[in-house]
């Protein structure tokens, strides 16, 4: 019934409870007689999540991969006329270690859910959501600063590069954001294999990753 | 409770399930449905609809190119002017490659089979499969409506090069809002695209029956895996660089516009940009898009020319790595569309000599699919006639490329129609032929009937004849020097010497046309008409063909298959019939090694 109860919910999770609704009869055939497959019960295998979540993460590495490499060949183009942002405004590094933080405050909670400790995973869980809005809140606050610094988005091709990724990577944060509020929302023993936990951490830590690295190419490669 | 008996209550108890998830009332079942065969069926009317309307814009714009002074109905002002043509050419290219050659192959044939073929009750996401079709008719009536907004349609090709696409109503009629709305059409139909491909990959790694060993997969399933791979790798891509030139367009930043470009005496506001910038991120994604075409198509015909040969597929393992360099390949060769752009011969070089390594993998593919045919028992059906016919026509458009491939040969024929009749076959028809086969062969399990064979074969050899007319002479034109895009070749002394040619191509082009009005009528007259279909008409291998057709909304009726064998066990010495199907479990069981 444990694994049944699972795949309902990161079934729903993932918005594939297309044969998941049916399996709250739960009498699939997943006996031990060497047929043991979980979409003959009806409903998906968990894993699936993990490699969907897994290909849409490669789908959306090759995005912001366009959008870099597009920023080394315009910077190092022959007459780009590139000029370099007056001043990276300083509130991204606060922004970084905020998120940085998120996704140790989400790291904790899987150890407290897989502890047992649901009270304590809410907990984190729910911290690690906060700190993730605080960064939205501070990118839009360093958006200002580089505005007032009179640096728009058509201003030169550095600003306009700053805007684009910042606003990528922050659209699909917010994305994150609404899967992570999602899970906070699940009753517990929904939650009992993991796999809506373990998707939307996937996809959290990989926009930390990923924002990591654009700060640091804005930084470094000016 | 025995095992015999709790096995066939487990069985019961799947068939009620199965019977309880199928959906009631007419929406749900065959609007908004989540049954991947229903949603596969959407995609089809989707594609035969794009390519009613793609067709229609080529035939107008074959007409103007022979009758230059022809006045056309629905043209205002009655003679074409060049930007209306432009217009023409633009749409004609963009509606067949993203919503034909895009949807049919992959969407239609590969969401409704896949699953089927690898023992599945549906996608691994079937809600994310509804939302990736509706996304994709969403940017379909966008790009329909760039015909009717101010301006008209916009003029700078499929390809969309900056800064002729960057830079608004100044560059032409249809460069305003038409533009744009190209622009947000295939945006969104990146996304759908996107969706689509990731829930392809998770159903083929995560879905397969037991025993359904990856080297157990039927050769299409292999196609539309590949493919699936390279729609989420390259339409990332396109998405990037669409949101970039939309920038460029209403926000007034710089990618793609250089600094000091003048339009029509104006001054523009852009500076510093590269129009080469939008040349590489387009073409990273506009070459697999080419394998996006064409793979699944790669993929029909080698099931096909193995079920009607009765013969195992020549190589298979050879087929799949093919597939895979392929697909690989085409990600290392998009700067050969880039030739004549001004590159560092160095860079030519190194694009020219992986471009032409790509004959490698395709001439295993050719000689396999021979050797599959050697000394077989070949049924002559229409299907069969159509995988027949994507050899042929694969192979003659491939033979062109390997000339264009030649940095040196490409400056001289860039831009004229040597390479309009080279894409046109290799991506184009030959994609088409293998929508055909697909269609003749599935039709049955698809819809439950039979479609008429001796229609099928009438409309076979005037498609296969047809398009040979066509595009043969397109590459004398080309030799020649007829320049591609050009609207009107009237005061061109040397091209207008091609006019007779040019003429041949439309009516044949006319001939063609009519003729697919054989296969409509047998399409739509077989949907009622036709004789009902068996389980397996063809005598085939695969899961598809072992359950009823049409198939129940869970495939398989609660009885999921197990796989026992390859999929290509044809005329197997010692057994009675001349096929083993994958879920057959005497004899020894083979290729259970993954």
């Amino acid at each position: 019934m444990r694994t049944d109860e699972a795949q309902i919910a990161v079934g729903a999770l993932a918005g594939g409870a297309g044969n998941g609704e049916g399996a709250s009869g739960g009498n699939g055939p997943d006996g031990g007689d060497g047929m043991q497959w979980p979409a003959a019960s009806g409903s998906v295998p968990p894993r699936a999540y993990v490699t969907g979540v897994t290909m849409g993460l490669g789908a959306v590495l090759m995005f912001f991969m366009a959008l870099v490499s597009a920023y080394i060949v315009r910077k190092g183009m022959p007459n780009s006329g590139w000029i370099a942002l007056p001043a990276m405004p300083r509130i991204l590094w606060l922004n970084t270690l905020v998120l940085i933080a998120s996704s140790v405050a989400l790291a904790q909670a899987r150890g407290r859910f897989r502890a047992g400790d649901s009270r304590e995973f809410r907990r984190w869980w729910g911290a690690a959501t906060i700190l993730g809005l605080f960064f939205l809140a501070g990118q839009i606050i360093a958006w200002r600063e580089l505005a007032s610094s009179g640096v728009y988005l058509a201003t030169n091709a550095s600003g306009s590069f700053f805007y684009l990724f910042t606003a990528a990577h922050g659209l699909h944060l917010a994305g994150g954001l609404i899967a992570l509020v999602w899970v906070l929302r699940l009753p517990t023993r929904r939650l009992t294999l993991g796999t809506a936990t373990e998707v939307a951490a996937m996809f959290w830590h990989f926009m930390d990753g990923l924002w990591v690295f654009l700060f640091l190419l804005l930084m470094l490669v000016r | 409770m025995s095992a015999e008996a709790e096995v066939s209550a487990r069985t019961q108890a799947a068939r009620q399930h199965a019977a309880a998830g199928a959906p009631r009332g007419f929406v749900r079942k065959y609007i908004f449905s989540t049954d991947h065969k229903v949603i596969g069926i959407q995609y089809y009317a989707l594609a035969l609809a794009a390519v009613l309307v793609g067709v229609v814009l080529s035939i107008f714009m074959r007409l103007h190119l022979a009758w230059p002074a022809l006045h056309l109905p629905f043209v205002s002002g009655g003679v074409m002017t060049p930007e209306q043509y432009e217009a023409l050419l633009t749409m004609h290219g963009t509606i067949m490659v993203f919503f034909v050659l895009t949807t049919a192959p992959q969407g239609a044939f590969g969401n409704y089979f896949l699953p089927i073929q690898i023992g599945a009750p549906d996608m691994a996401f079937p809600r994310l499969n509804m939302l990736s079709f509706w996304i994709t008719l969403v940017s379909f009536l966008c790009m329909i409506s760039a015909f009717f907004v101010p301006g008209g349609a916009p003029l700078s090709g499929w390809t969309a090069y900056a800064p002729l696409s960057a830079l608004g109503q100044v560059t032409g009629p249809g460069e305003g809002l038409g533009q744009t709305i190209w622009l947000v059409s295939i945006g969104v139909f990146c996304i759908a695209m996107l969706l689509g491909a990731l829930n392809f990959i998770s159903t083929t790694i995560d879905m397969r029956a037991p025993g359904m060993s990856l080297f157990r997969m039927p050769l299409t399933v292999w196609a539309w895996f590949v493919t699936a791979i390279l729609s989420l790798l390259s339409f990332a891509v396109l998405l990037a660089a669409v949101v970039m030139l939309l920038l460029d367009r209403t926000a007034g930043t710089s990618f793609f516009v250089p600094a000091a470009t003048v339009v029509s005496e104006q001054l523009q506001r852009h500076s510093g940009g590269s129009p080469l910038l939008w040349e590489h991120l387009f073409w990273f994604f506009g070459h697999p898009e080419v394998y996006i075409a064409i793979l699944p198509g790669m993929g029909v015909t080698s099931h096909l020319l193995s079920t009607f040969s009765r013969k195992p597929v020549f190589g298979y393992k050879a087929m799949v790595w093919a597939i895979c360099a392929i697909g690989l390949l085409g990600f290392l060769v998009w700067g050969h569309h880039m030739f004549v752009s001004g590159m560092s011969p160095y860079s030519a070089f190194a694009f020219s000599l992986l471009t032409l390594s790509i004959g490698v993998p395709s001439a295993i593919k050719t000689f396999n699919w021979l050797g599959t045919l050697w000394g077989g028992k070949l049924q002559f059906t229409t299907a069969m006639l159509f995988a027949l016919g994507f050899v042929s026509i694969f192979v003659t458009g491939g033979l062109s490329g390997l000339f264009l491939a030649q940095p040196a040969v490409d400056s001289m024929l860039h831009a004229t129609y040597y390479v309009v009749a080279h894409f046109h076959l290799i991506m184009g028809v030959a994609a088409l032929f293998g929508i055909f086969a697909a269609t003749y062969f599935w039709f049955p399990k698809m819809f439950g009937r039979m479609m008429n064979e001796r229609l099928g074969k009438l409309h076979f050899w005037c498609t296969f004849v047809g398009a040979y007319l066509i595009f043969f002479p397109m590459h004398f034109v080309g030799l020649a020097g007829g320049i591609r895009r050009y609207a009107d070749f009237t005061a061109v002394d040397y091209l207008w010497r091609l006019q007779p040619l040019q003429r041949f191509i439309t009516w044949a082009a006319f001939a063609t046309a009519a003729a697919q009005i054989f296969f409509l009528w047998n399409f739509f007259w077989s949907l009622r008409r036709g004789e009902k279909a068996p389980r397996n008409p063809w005598r085939a291998t695969t899961l598809e063909w072992i359950t009823a057709s049409p198939p129940p909304h869970d495939n398989f009726a609660g009885n999921y298959p197990r796989v026992y064998r390859g999929p290509y066990e044809f005329s197997v010495p010692g057994t009675a019939e001349d096929f083993l199907m994958q879920d057959v479990p005497t004899g020894p069981e083979k290729g259970a090694r993954e």
